[in-house]
């Protein structure tokens, strides 16, 4: 019966309704339009671009800077580094974390009143900066490509909901693997790991993207050039004018008939297109995983 | 039968002691845990020991063990150091603007996306509004720093609006940085922040919207009766941990936002730990400055969340 009452309240729109539309698409077009406004230049030629106006569709079409971004091998290296970094990170960090989330749900784990606290206060208390700083250097892994991979190896945060979701499984089959003599190591990598796949999944998605979008890391713990990701060379650029300069040089060497119209302004867009791509093409998608995983995290912590 | 049963037993018994310290549950579930626990030691716990350098001499080439101690000599060279104010100002204005504006503004997101009517539509507005947490600092950053150029697209159009008179950098002027910032760090966070808040909205019981209804309450008097009251727990929690957070900038955001020509107003407490602790080598101070920091935000916690106890009775812990 309400139901009937409501649908019919449904049909005819209050003006509330169409301001809270008007609202909504405001708000949707000042989030997409940076994305556009980057868009449009990085499709526009560098001399153009710097006279202004290039605001809602490029005013002279080219590629070149796309070119030049794929000519500069600055560029390729960080891009390389970066995916080496997703995916190397990504897989190790999966593996230690719910290593130790399914020992956690083991009911006859010894010490384990021990281990629980011992991870949850690295949760809230840290030594801070420069002190984490120090140790990456005593460890010898400043300047490192491990330094992306090992310190982020295990989290207690995603321990937590891994483990969370591993004690949701049916104990049963744990106890029949058993029966058949089938060991913890069999268990945990034949059984337990492959029934886990939606909360590794939402975990792998967030992991990817934090490596794949930070670049502090990068600028803090490396310095050698072959070593920085792509955020930390953008961040360069961004912030550095002598950095900015060089972009697109190596371009302008290879291709001298686009060398007049190319400046480093719109190099920069490209490459900023190209980093945020994977992210734009991905995330609709997985973005229901996303919205799982936040909800996860907020009822565990 | 039974006797090949034990005699199978006893041959599976005969591998010496180690083999079956290797083979038996625990060690295995031991070796599973242990190299976690190694990791949660050597980072998160030897750097907690590591905050003594604050009370000690350090500098490169020096232990731990070797480095003098000099008592609370780095906190007191903070408090006499003339950047203090500055710094202590602009950490809490641009977090007093982050809990005036960031903070409430998933929340309203939260409960007009809750009156969109069209599912398809309410889905779209959500997906978009996700858009720009996913996008790294560097991206949305560097965007906006590029939209704020003389010649970008903000200048242009208040100069046709004839509210400017000539073009400006925006990120040049100081005094602007604190609404520049304010302003990305909302349109950063707000879509996934209200997903949070969503998620809580669509738990509230629908009969009690039904009831109202028939009491003759309109749209707002949902939202103020029924929908507030029903979050309120989740909004208290974040509410605590964004006071917590309060001293807390961020590196990244600040870092890639502060220019030599707006640094009065875009130094904060995190940036000049990193400024003096890192670019500078000052070891012992910045580590000084940043223990300061983590003790003030506990107390904070504290304090925050025992006037929600009192208040509201609800809290943390």
């Amino acid at each position: 019966m309400t139901h009937s009452a409501k649908s019919s309240k449904l049909n005819h729109s209050t003006p509330f309704d169409w301001i809270n539309c008007a609202v909504m698409l405001l708000l949707s077009f000042i989030m997409l339009y940076p994305l556009w406004y980057c868009a449009v230049g990085s499709f526009n030629e560098g001399a153009d671009y710097l006279r202004g106006g290039v605001f809602l569709w490029p005013r002279k079409w080219t590629l070149a800077n796309y070119n030049a971004v794929f000519l500069d091998k600055s560029i390729l290296n960080a891009f390389g580094v970066t995916i080496a970094k997703c995916v190397v990170g990504t897989v190790t960090s999966l593996l230690c974390t719910s290593m130790v989330a399914y020992a956690i749900t083991r009911p006859h784990l010894k010490l384990k009143k021990f281990y629980i606290p011992f991870i949850m206060l690295t949760m809230f208390f840290s030594g801070g900066l420069i002190p984490y700083f120090l140790l990456i250097v005593n460890l010898n892994l400043y300047d490192s490509f491990w330094v992306y991979i090992i310190p982020t190896m295990f989290s207690a945060y995603n321990m937590i909901i891994i483990q969370s979701f591993m004690r949701e499984l049916p104990n049963e089959l744990i106890e029949s693997a058993k029966i058949d003599g089938a060991n913890e190591y069999r268990i945990f990598f034949q059984m337990i790991l492959p029934l886990s796949k939606p909360v590794l999944a939402t975990i792998a998605l967030f992991t990817i993207v934090n490596h794949w979008n930070s670049y502090f890391d990068s600028m803090m713990y490396t310095s050698s050039q072959g070593l920085q990701t792509i955020q930390l060379f953008l961040k360069k650029v961004i912030t550095d004018p002598a950095m900015a300069k060089g972009l697109g040089s190596a371009a302008a060497v290879s291709i001298p008939e686009k060398a007049m119209t190319l400046t480093p302004q719109v190099v920069k867009l490209a490459t900023m297109v190209i980093t945020a791509l994977p992210v734009i093409c991905v995330y609709p998608f997985l973005q229901r995983y996303f919205v799982k995983g936040v909800t996860m995290g907020a009822v565990k912590g | 039968m039974a006797a090949s049963k034990t005699a199978a037993k006893q041959s599976e018994k005969k591998p010496g002691r180690l083999r079956r310290l290797l083979q038996s549950d625990q060690f295995q579930m031991q070796t599973l845990i242990w190299p976690g626990l190694i990791l949660c030691f050597v980072f998160s716990y030897i750097p907690m020991y590591g905050i003594l350098i604050a009370f000690k001499n350090y500098t490169i080439g020096s232990t731990m063990s070797s480095a003098p101690w000099v008592g609370l000599k780095f906190f007191q060279e903070f408090w006499h150091d003339p950047a203090l104010a500055g710094v202590l100002r602009n950490t809490l204005a641009l977090n007093g603007l982050a809990l005036l504006f960031s903070f409430p503004a998933p929340i309203l997101l939260a409960l007009f996306i809750n009156e969109i009517r069209n599912v398809r539509f309410k889905k779209v507005v959500q997906t978009i509004s996700y858009l720009p947490h996913f996008l790294s600092w560097v991206i949305f950053g560097g965007i906006v720093i590029e939209m704020l150029m003389p010649t970008g697209v903000v200048s242009s159009v208040l100069c046709d609006l004839g509210i400017l008179k000539e073009p400006v950098n925006f990120m040049a002027k100081g005094e602007y940085f604190y609404a520049i910032y304010t302003i990305i760090s909302v349109i950063k966070s707000v879509g996934f922040g209200s997903i949070l808040y969503v998620a809580a909205i669509a738990g509230i019981d629908q009969e009690m919207y039904e009831a109202a209804v028939v009491d003759g309450c309109g749209r707002f008097q949902k939202m103020w009766y029924i929908t507030l009251p029903s979050i309120t727990g989740t909004i208290v929690i974040m509410l605590i941990f964004q006071i917590s957070s309060i001293l807390n900038t961020g590196y990244e955001q600040i870092i890639l936002l502060q220019n030599p020509l707006n640094l009065a107003f875009s130094e904060t407490l995190d940036t000049y730990v990193y400024k003096i602790g890192i670019a500078q080598s000052r070891y012992s101070y910045g580590a000084a400055v940043g223990l300061l920091k983590s003790i003030l935000s506990v107390a904070l916690m504290l304090i925050a969340n025992k006037t929600s106890k009192k208040l509201l009775n609800r809290g943390l812990f």
